[in-house]
């Protein structure tokens, strides 16, 4: 498997909603001399239809790693959901030879076969491990001086850890030291580990909504200035929709939510218009005014 | 009539073999080890803020064999699949898994929340759930994004046959709002 290059499983909701979770991202690659390259003919990860059909969602999934497969590239993807159903479909294939029998029928008639040659990562996994916390650390030029975020990892990159295997979801790490890396301190607030809601959006939108105002006011009250997300679900939830939460609970917040790579980017020394910061319904302007001069000393 | 018998208006009709059907599909096969300790429930975001949502109340509904009232439950479509009740069940119960089983049943019940309609419908155009709009693409353009990738629908209809999907998302619509 060549080194550096992926194939690149945007999803759904990011060229739908979150385009400035994508642009960062990319410009976040560039820099760092990640290839992304996009998967032909994808389709839908398979998550959103899983409710109604089990075997639907599997046979998309897998169709997915098959384009994957053929390409000879792990996946990268940058939304929890994408990244947790096709790690948990892969993961499953290799293992359960009876379901691969079962969706290997199915993709017959689409002239494909699931061999089990790839892996899937997600953009976290790779900047934290196969780049690595120290290089990064030698990349930010300027790091912010006096900055508290809230983080927010999503439930869907840790759990159920029985499959994706990431880390111990109930005390997750490697987002914090992601940001930490930028100079950002990272505060701890009630109830960290609450979901988003995101999935019954469209079942009862009061559910996300009321969740989302909880953490919210957990987070103001915890003194962060400043929340990040690694998943555009989460992302929409929090910053998309603040407004409509601040008119229907008769509260303010003003809390920008930035996707994390637009924090390093802007550690790095990347203006604020390349990692498209103007997208954010939330404006993020007390954030950028905590970025120190950048140091010169280092290249 | 002052002796008068209450009487329920729906008498709760009991299947002995809904139990097994459930454990004999992929992923509701934890549903036996259930013993209803309330750990799911009381870790449950979801249970957080309404008070009719008691994932471990399904369980048992489940085990009972009380197959109407849980193909019928409104509840049964709020669970967010967040999986925090699977990492912290004593029991290795995969609720999210069994809850989907009992959602992929209700479904064949003829019981489809008006979003998946969409959704199927979407997936079967575009081979996404969402429509990008043009003003999107455009976007895309503007900010030198490359182009996104065209699904072969005629791959994911033969999928939909496939799978059953085509009939999954054709069936009575079921409005699952409260
Ligand atoms: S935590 Fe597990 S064993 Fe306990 S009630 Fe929930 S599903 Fe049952
Ligand atoms: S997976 Fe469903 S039942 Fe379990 S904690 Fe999350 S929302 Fe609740």
């Amino acid at each position: 498997m060549t080194d550096n290059k992926y194939a690149f499983f945007i999803g759904c909701l990011i060229p739908y909603r979150e385009l400035a979770y994508e642009i960062s991202a990319r410009r976040i690659a560039k820099k760092l001399g990640i290839k992304l390259i996009t998967m032909p003919d994808a389709n839908c990860c398979g998550l959103p239809i899983d409710p109604v059909n089990h075997e639907m969602s599997i046979a998309l999934a897998a169709r997915n790693l098959c384009i994957a497969e053929d390409m000879g590239l792990n996946i990268i993807t940058l939304c929890n959901g994408c990244f947790a159903t096709l790690t948990k479909t892969n993961k499953q294939l290799k293992k359960d030879r009876e379901l691969r029998q079962r969706v290997n029928k199915y993709l017959a008639d689409i002239s494909l076969e699931f061999k089990g040659s790839i892996e899937v990562k997600h953009f976290i996994e790779i900047l934290a491990e196969d780049v690595g916390i120290e290089k990064l650390s030698e990349l930010v030029t300027k790091p912010f001086n006096d900055l508290k975020v809230a983080e927010h990892y999503g439930c869907h990159f840790l759990r159920p850890h029985k499959y994706l295997e990431t880390e111990n979801p109930e005390n997750p790490t490697v987002l914090t030291k992601l940001i930490e890396l930028t100079g950002a301190t990272v505060v701890d607030y009630l109830d960290e580990s609450e979901c988003c809601g995101g999935t019954v959006l469209g079942i009862d939108p009061n559910i996300p909504l009321s969740l989302a105002r909880d953490k919210l006011k957990n987070i103001k009250e915890a003194g962060a200035e400043a929340i990040i997300t690694i998943c555009p679900n989460c992302h929409m939830i929090y910053d998309l929709n603040q407004p409509r939460i601040e008119k229907t609970f008769s509260e303010t917040y003003g809390l920008p939510v930035l996707h994390y790579p637009q924090l390093l980017g802007l550690a790095m020394g990347i203006t604020p218009e390349e990692l498209a910061l103007d997208e954010l319904r939330v404006k993020a302007d007390k954030v950028l005014s905590r970025l120190v001069e950048e140091i010169k000393v280092k290249h | 009539m002052s002796n008068e018998v209450k009487t329920y208006r729906k008498p709760l009709r009991i299947d002995p073999e809904f139990k097994n059907l459930v454990l004999k599909m992929p992923g509701g096969e934890t549903l036996k080890i259930c013993f209803q300790c309330g750990t799911c429930t009381s870790s449950c975001p979801i249970a957080q803020i309404i008070d009719t949502y008691r994932p471990n109340q399904l369980m048992r509904l489940a085990q009972f064999g009380l197959k109407d009232k849980v193909l019928s439950s409104k509840t049964i479509w709020l669970c967010a699949a967040c999986a925090t009740c699977v990492d912290r069940c004593p029991q290795g119960v995969e609720m999210a898994s069994v809850l989907r089983v009992l959602k992929n049943l209700a479904v064949k019940e003829g019981c489809v929340p008006r979003v998946f309609k969409d959704f199927g419908s979407a997936i079967l155009k575009t081979g996404f759930v969402y429509n990008i709009p043009k003003t999107r693409t455009k976007k895309r353009e503007d900010a030198g994004l490359p182009p996104l990738s065209k699904t072969k629908i005629e791959d994911i209809k033969k999928l939909a046959e496939k799978t059953g999907f085509i009939d999954t998302i054709k069936g009575e619509e079921s409005d699952d709002r409260q």
